[in-house]
C-alpha cells in the first residue's frame, strides 16, 4: 500500500473524473483502492480487462471467475479473477444487479452494420469508435496485443440465456446514476472503454458516458461479504495472501 | 441437434487415441473433417484452435456465441475466431450440447474450487503448457492459452443467471465433427479433471479421426 494512500480515511475520495462515451483509457489501480463506476444517464456500456503489471501474461478470466462462483451474471459479492487463481478485483458494491461477460465487444464491422460509419474526418472525435479497437489501442500501449485480449466484462450490461441457450439483450439494466464499485485486492493494470454493448439494439450509436472516482478502501475484515460469498472466495483470498507475501506486503 | 455423420471410420485417413490427461496437437488442413470420439462416455476434451498460417488469430469463445446468439454449441454451429472467420463447422453430432464458457481447469483455479491441496492435482491447461512447451515448431505460448471449448460437457445457464457444472450429457461412442474452413492447429487436452462430475470422475481416452 503507498504512503499516500495508507494516510487516507476509508472512504475518502482520492480522485474522480469523467470517460465520455465512445472513448478508451487504462489506468494502474493500487491494492486497497476501488473504482467506482457511475452511469452518468442510464444505459452505459464498460468493456474491461485486468492484467497483472508485474506479470503481463496473468489476465481476467472470465470463465474461472464464473465457475468459480457458480454464476452466470456478476454483481455485489462477487470476485473477479485472474487465470492464476487469485482475485484482481471484489464487487463491494452495486446498484444495477447483472453485469456480464460473455459477449465480448463491438468491432468494426458490428459498428458499420448496425449503426453506420463515422469516420474521423468526418466527425473528428464524435466518430464511431469499437470496443476491439479501443482495447487493442490500449493493450498495445503494455506492449500486448490481440493475442493477450481475454473475454472482457461489459459493466452495466446484462444478457440472459433461455433453456434452449438463445441469449438475450436486458434493456434498461442501468439507470442513471447507477454504480459499481470494484475494490482491488492487488495491483492492477485496467483497461477500459464505454463503447456500445455488441447486442444493444438501440437504432442510434448509443452515446453513453460514464464518472469514475478512486476511493480509500477500508481493511478487508475476515467478516467481508465478498470474501465470505461462498467458500472458492475464501480460497481465493488465501492465494492473494501468498501473492502479497512473495513480494513482501 | 443430433447429426450423425456418414463418415465411415475405414476411410479416415490419421487416427489417435489421446489417453486421460495427455494433449494432441496437430494440423487439420482446410477442407478435412475431424472427429472426437469418445470413447468411454462422459470424458470432458479441452480443445483451442488456431490459424496455422497466422496462430494470432484464433478461436473465440464470446465471438461465437454472440455472432450465433446462442452459448451452446452443436451440428450447424460455426467456430468463429477473434477476426470473426469461420474457422471450423461441426457437421455432425451425436452428443447435442458442448459447452464454450466453462473454461479449462488449472492448477491454480483447482485451488479456488477445491481446494488449496488440490494445487498439484493434473490439469488441462498444464498439458497445453506441456504442448506448446515441446512443439516450438507452432510458435505458441502461454499469451495463446485462451478460453477454450469443452466437447462434451454440459454447462447449463439458467434464465436468471445461474451456472452449474452438470453430469456429462455424452455417453460411449458419442462424436462431435467438424469441417475445417482454414488450415487449423487443433490443440486438445483430454481432460484429467477428478474433482467434478465432468469426466464421471473417471477420466477415459477419447480418438481423434481425420478424413480429406
Amino acid at each position: 500500500m503507498t504512503l499516500a494512500s495508507s494516510l487516507k480515511e476509508p472512504g475518502t475520495i482520492l480522485y474522480e473524473d469523467n470517460l465520455s462515451a465512445a472513448c478508451h483509457w487504462s489506468l494502474n489501480m493500487r491494492k486497497g483502492t476501488i473504482l467506482k463506476l457511475i452511469d452518468s444517464e442510464g444505459g452505459a456500456n464498460v468493456g474491461m480487462l485486468f492484467y497483472n503489471p508485474e506479470n503481463l501474461l496473468e489476465r481476467y478470466n472470465a470463465p474461472d471467475t464464473l465457475k468459480c462462483q457458480h454464476t452466470f451474471k456478476l454483481s455485489k459479492g462477487n470476485c473477479l479473477y485472474s487465470d492464476m487463481g487469485r482475485i484482481f478485483c471484489s464487487i463491494t458494491e452495486d446498484s444495477v444487479g447483472w453485469h456480464e461477460t460473455v459477449c465480448g465487444n463491438t468491432t468494426r464491422k458490428i459498428v458499420q452494420e448496425k449503426w453506420g460509419e463515422k469516420s474521423y474526418q468526418d466527425f473528428h472525435n464524435d466518430w464511431n469508435k469499437n470496443g476491439y479497437d479501443s482495447f487493442l489501442v490500449e493493450l498495445a500501449k503494455y506492449g500486448l496485443g490481440k493475442k493477450d485480449m481475454a473475454s472482457n466484462l461489459n459493466l452495466f450490461s446484462a444478457v440472459s440465456v433461455n433453456d434452449k441457450g438463445g441469449l438475450h439483450y436486458l434493456e434498461n439494466n442501468s439507470k442513471a446514476n447507477d454504480a459499481i464499485e470494484l475494490r482491488f485486492e492487488m495491483d492492477t493494470l485496467v483497461l477500459l472503454h464505454t463503447c456500445p454493448h455488441p447486442l444493444n439494439p438501440a437504432e442510434e450509436y448509443p452515446k453513453k458516458g460514464i464518472r469514475y472516482q478512486i476511493i480509500q478502501a477500508a481493511a478487508v475484515k475476515d467478516d467481508d461479504y465478498c470474501k465470505n460469498l461462498c467458500e472458492e472466495n475464501k480460497r481465493g483470498f488465501k492465494n492473494n495472501e501468498l501473492f502479497h507475501l512473495g513480494r513482501g506486503i | 441437434m443430433i447429426k450423425e455423420s456418414k463418415l465411415k471410420k475405414e476411410d479416415a485417413i490419421y487416427t489417435e487415441e489421446i489417453a486421460a490427461g495427455d494433449y494432441f496437437i496437430k494440423v487439420v488442413n482446410k477442407g478435412q473433417t475431424f472427429r472426437i470420439l469418445d470413447i468411454g462416455g462422459n470424458q470432458a476434451a479441452d480443445t483451442l484452435f488456431y490459424n496455422a498460417n497466422d496462430p494470432s488469430e484464433r478461436y473465440s469463445a464470446m465471438d461465437t456465441i454472440r455472432e450465433q446468439g446462442i452459448l451452446y454449441l452443436t451440428a450447424g454451429t460455426k467456430l468463429l475466431s477473434n477476426e470473426v472467420n469461420v474457422m471450423l463447422e461441426i457437421v455432425a453430432d451425436t452428443c447435442g450440447r458442448h459447452d464454450t464458457i466453462g473454461g479449462a481447469c488449472a492448477t491454480e483455479s483447482n485451488t479456488v474450487r477445491y481446494a488449496l491441496e488440490k494445487k498439484c492435482m493434473h490439469a488441462c491447461r498444464d498439458s497445453w503448457m506441456l504442448a506448446v512447451a515441446e512443439h516450438e515448431e507452432y510458435g505458441l505460448s502461454k499469451r495463446d492459452i485462451t478460453h477454450n471449448i469443452n466437447f462434451f460437457m454440459n454447462v447449463p445457464v439458467t434464465e436468471d443467471g445461474g451456472l452449474r457444472f452438470e453430469d456429462g450429457i455424452s455417453a460411449p461412442g458419442k462424436y462431435v465433427e467438424m469441417k475445417a474452413h482454414m488450415d487449423t492447429i487443433v490443440l486438445i487436452s483430454n481432460c484429467p479433471q477428478l474433482n467434478n462430475p465432468c469426466n464421471g470422475y473417471d477420466p477415459t481416452p477419447v480418438e481423434v479421426l481425420i478424413w480429406d
